[in-house]
């Protein structure tokens, strides 16, 4: 019997209850999110349960979302089942303020080096990483720079007009 | 109908002689011999045999290819002899976009080359951070190590940087031999941080 989206959601059901919240299934990728803190456990069972299997951490990322009051931040997994071949994409908030997330690289080896880049780039602090560093961008960059509040362009440039390249 | 020629209808004057490369120094000569300073001769023998280092790291690599190929032919003007070593070369030509991570790899590569030694930033990048104005990239590499000639283009035409290799061998060639130890030369460095 195929792993269908259905199964999925209704085992996580089961085993998390409400804690599990805002099911989707955008382009039929089932999609959900928990509170910040359970999100060791829920990736856990993802990973051991007998049926769901999912043992691959296909990606791990950051999102910002200045808007979102308390919740500016998202933290992004996705996983892979490689024997029924579904994916499923698992989503925790955090406050930009205190952006800690227990760190998924003791359980995936992938999430070690995306966990620094999301660190990188987003300010996110995985806690209990073992190497939580820079790894992109140059070690003495001072800011995230994928965080919204930070422009694009280089701050630190002297020799360009800023009228002359049209932001006044 | 035929298009209507708007573009290189008026024949335009040079603007620097041709003869850079051709144009001896000045010295007194005669039936069999020629006289003149030393410093030139010094001049004239570093400037037709540059060895360049190319530190390619992207697309204007490319055009430096052809630069080097048959058709462009950079030998012509001594520059056979790519040195892929910087201990042994003359001219470092930065080719390409340099993140700010690889900049220090830039000035390690600059520093390791012996003295005299020339820059060429070639392409937009190299000079100015070109389009790429965004925090992982360095805006234009004079600001780790001195640049001699900037060729501008995205990329440059071979046309282009060999305009810009005939003014790097214009400025070897005059180079004075004492510029090195000049203190002008040397404040240039430690604004750079060297030495």
């Amino acid at each position: 019997m195929a792993l269908t989206n259905e199964i999925i959601r209704d085992t996580l059901r089961e085993k998390f209850g409400d804690a599990i919240i805002g099911f989707e299934e955008p382009y039929g990728m089932l999609t959900f999110s928990t509170a910040k803190d359970i999100n060791l456990k829920v990736l856990q069972f993802l990973y051991d349960d007998p049926i769901l299997k999912f043992q691959f951490m296909t990606d791990l990322t950051a999102v910002h979302y200045p808007d979102n009051a308390g919740e500016e931040l998202a933290v992004v997994y996705h996983m892979h089942n490689l024997a029924d071949n579904v994916r499923i994409r698992y989503k925790v908030f955090t406050d930009i303020l205190t952006p800690d997330v227990y760190s998924a690289s003791a359980l995936y080896s992938a999430a070690n080096w995306m966990e620094r880049e999301a660190y990188d780039f987003f300010g996110v602090n995985f806690v209990g990483h073992p190497n939580l560093k820079r790894i992109l961008n140059v070690d003495d960059m001072e800011y995230f720079p994928l965080r919204k509040e930070f422009p694009l362009e280089d701050q630190k440039r002297t020799d360009k007009d800023d009228e002359m390249f049209g932001r006044t | 109908m035929a298009r209507p020629v708007q573009y290189n209808i008026k024949k335009k004057p040079i603007e620097t002689p041709l003869s850079i490369v051709q144009k001896g120094p000045d010295g007194y000569s005669g039936e069999g011999f020629f006289a003149t300073k030393l410093a030139d001769v010094v001049g004239l023998a570093r400037k037709n045999s540059l060895w360049p280092l190319p530190f390619a790291t992207s697309c204007c690599g490319i055009e430096f290819m052809a630069l080097m190929g048959s058709h462009y032919d950079i030998g012509r003007f001594g520059a056979e002899r790519l040195s892929f070593t910087p201990r042994q070369s003359d001219l470092l030509m930065v080719i390409g976009t340099i993140a700010k991570k690889m900049a220090p790899v830039v000035k390690q590569v600059y520093l390791q080359m012996a003295e005299p030694r020339w820059v060429i930033a070639m392409g937009a990048c190299a000079s100015s951070g070109g389009i790429f104005d965004t925090y992982s990239v360095l805006q234009g590499i004079d600001q780790i190590i001195p640049v001699d000639v900037y060729v501008p283009g995205c990329p440059p035409r071979p046309e282009a940087v060999i305009d810009g290799f005939l003014r790097i061998q214009d400025l070897v060639g005059k180079e004075s031999l004492r510029r090195r130890n000049s203190d002008r030369y040397q404040e240039l460095m430690n604004s750079y941080g060297i030495q």
